[in-house]
């Protein structure tokens, strides 16, 4: 597929789109539907429709195999994160209410960074499991 | 104070399996899985001792009150089981330091660690939850992560072993989802003891009995209880042997104790009672405990049979489980503990074989007791206790097995227990002939380096996880208040005694 126009040309204008719509799906999620596992498919669709169309070379230049690893371990240190920190200013494992001040505000803040977390592994994971897959068809 | 630790189990792998997912060497991966599951060890025997007299520790989720929220209820059983995962754990894990690095391929060393944490996190998970959505979240996490333990198996046929459990599991996890969901219509809950206390109000809706039968079928399926075991031989008996390990001793043993949650905590007694599951489990008990060990003693290869010995051991537990009087429930408790000691020593033992000779066919391993008798000698002790031989931890509860079973002049119980004995005596009897007994022949050693010094000799971690696992058989079987102290307390709060 590489060298039809249309497709390069859609695929250059249609990532940034798509991503930021994963980006709005993100950090939505707790007024509208959505959340973290929304979010990250959405974002890795971008890359895979990237990889899709410029080749897996490519797409593994704008996505290396080793930060998605390290990206995949973060998201669940964060969601674990939240936990932990919420223990230590004197609440129970994920109470997301002793976070800030305000309860409310705490909500807020724990659900945020705890889809954060979900959305870095989700998307990191679906990549990962492109590239892995993919790499098993030998290029013509 | 005492409730901030209980999620500390939960908490300690789940920070720990990404970081270790990161590493390479297999020393510090190896190391961070080893402290992790000597701290889970530590805490979880803590909590056994806290609650060992029949006091509960609860620990509520993210502070939302049960019933919204999810809740953690700890009584005797949860902590017993949680006590018997971290302790395997421990043991599995100082067997894999050197056992890991020749099965595992060198880049995913890091992540099989990782997946280790990430099972014995889910198994934990599902022995401290009193929330039943949640037993399925962690029910599925042990399981995925036991998935790809197994498919790294060295073998190609390790693989299809594990698609079939994958598989075969997914049916099973999504059988249990349904039941739960069945449930949560019927009753507008899913928190076990607030399901149990309000039973009578949704009680005769024909929902419920579905439930009921889509929850057991998938538990079943998950605890490879006969007739649904065949996913076990094969993925056991191509799993890396740490994972083999790990898998045989703790993951039945936890999907039996959901069971148990279910058949005494979420669903009254009567309730089943009245539809005949009594008599239902007795006989697969029974036919499981006969079948397993006839096929065990079918088989040529050690991991097999003792896999197929496993089913076996599920059918003892789950005859224990069907008896429904103290002394069979006692006794199915602490056959949960036993037949973990055990089967782990046993397959301890396989692992240094496979370590040393890279075969674990009983042909090729013909009078290589001679070589190895201090292995052998561990591997003998466990298989004997296997048997019930007076005086190691099988007997212990075959006694009251055999007790439980007179108590109620169940006949046919009686000779199918001593009709498994009899096969176990064949099927240990095979593994010993073939080591000691048969003439020595030269052994066949495949894709191992000429000069590689290994085969002569036993690593010593590995040969420290075996005999802590034989010593644990006889002493436990000559010294039993530990394990029955706990398993009686446990079996007269499920029976509300």
């Amino acid at each position: 597929m590489g060298n039809d126009l249309i497709l390069r040309v859609v695929t250059k204008w249609l990532s940034p789109v798509i991503i930021l719509f994963a980006l709005y799906v993100q950090f939505h999620g707790d007024y509208s539907p959505g959340g973290g596992f929304q979010a990250g498919v959405i974002f890795s669709s971008a890359i895979l429709l990237y990889g899709l169309t410029y080749g897996l070379d490519a797409a593994l230049k704008v996505v290396p195999e080793t930060a998605l690893k390290v990206c995949a371990s973060i998201g669940v240190l964060l969601y674990t994160g939240v936990g932990v920190v919420s223990m230590l200013r004197g609440g129970n494992f994920l109470n997301y209410s002793v976070l800030l001040d305000s309860p409310i505000a705490g909500q807020h803040l724990g659900i945020i960074v705890i889809e954060l977390g979900v959305g870095i592994t989700v998307a990191s994971v679906m990549i990962l499991l492109f590239f892995t897959f993919a790499r098993r068809v030998t290029p013509e | 104070m005492t409730e901030q630790i209980t999620i500390l189990l939960i908490v300690i792998p789940l920070i720990a399996a990404p970081i270790t997912a990161l590493f390479k060497q297999n020393f510090y991966a190896w190391m961070i899985t080893l402290l992790v599951s000597i701290c889970c060890g530590v805490i979880s025997g803590y909590i056994l001792l806290e609650v060992i007299d029949g006091k509960h520790l609860i620990y509520e989720l993210g502070g939302w009150r049960p019933p919204w929220g999810i809740e953690y209820k700890i009584d005797s059983l949860n902590a017993f089981i949680a006590f018997i995962v971290s302790v395997i754990a421990i043991v599995t894990n100082i067997f894999a330091y050197r056992s890991v690095p020749t099965e595992i391929s060198k880049q995913n060393i890091g992540l099989f660690y990782a997946a280790m944490q990430l099972c014995l996190l889910g198994l934990l998970g599902i022995a401290l939850t009193g929330d039943i959505f949640n037993l399925f979240v962690f029910l599925e996490i042990s399981s995925l992560s036991s998935y790809a333990l197994i498919s790294m198996g060295k073998k190609r046929q390790a693989l299809t072993a594990a698609f079939s459990y994958l598989i075969l599991g997914t049916i099973g996890a999504t059988f249990f989802l349904i039941g739960v969901g069945f449930l949560f219509a019927a009753s507008g809950s899913l928190n076990i003891s607030d399901i149990a206390n309000r039973f009578h109000t949704f009680e005769d809706m024909q929902l419920v009995v579905t439930a009921f039968i889509f929850i057991v079928l998938g538990l079943a399926l998950k605890a490879a209880i006969f007739p649904l075991h065949s996913w076990l031989p094969n993925a056991y008996g191509f799993a890396p042997s740490t994972v083999s390990i790990f898998l045989s001793a703790t993951a039945t043993k936890v999907s039996i104790y959901a069971l148990i949650r279910v058949l005494f905590d979420l669903y009254p007694v009567d309730y089943w009672q009245s539809l005949l599951f009594p008599q239902i489990l007795l006989v697969l008990g029974c036919v499981g405990v006969i079948y397993g060990s006839f096929r065990a003693w079918q088989q040529i290869e050690i991991k097999r049979l003792l896999a197929f010995s496993s089913v076996a051991q599920i059918g003892y537990i789950i005859i224990g489980i069907a008896l429904m009087s103290e002394l069979g429930l006692t006794a199915a408790v602490i056959h949960l503990f036993n037949h973990a000691i055990i089967k782990a020593t046993l397959f301890i033992g396989a692992g240094i074989l496979i370590y040393r000779s890279n075969t674990t066919k009983l042909e090729d391993l013909r009078g290589f007791g001679a070589s190895m008798p201090w292995t052998f000698a561990a591997i003998t002790i466990a298989g004997l206790s296997l048997i019930g031989v007076p005086g190691t931890v099988g007997f212990v509860t075959k006694w009251y097995l055999l007790e439980a079973a007179i108590e109620q002049s169940k006949w046919i119980v009686v000779m199918a227990i001593v009709i498994g004995s009899v096969f176990a005596i064949a099927y240990i009897w095979k593994i010993v002939e073939a080591l000691y007994f048969n003439s020595k022949r030269k052994i066949h050693i495949h894709n191992v380096k000429s000069g590689d010094i290994k085969v002569a000799t036993a690593s010593k971690s590995m040969g420290l996880a075996l005999w802590l696992g034989a010593f644990s058989c006889i002493y436990f079987g000559l010294f039993t208040e530990f394990p029955f102290a706990s398993a009686y307390a446990v079996a007269k709060g499920l029976l509300g005694l």
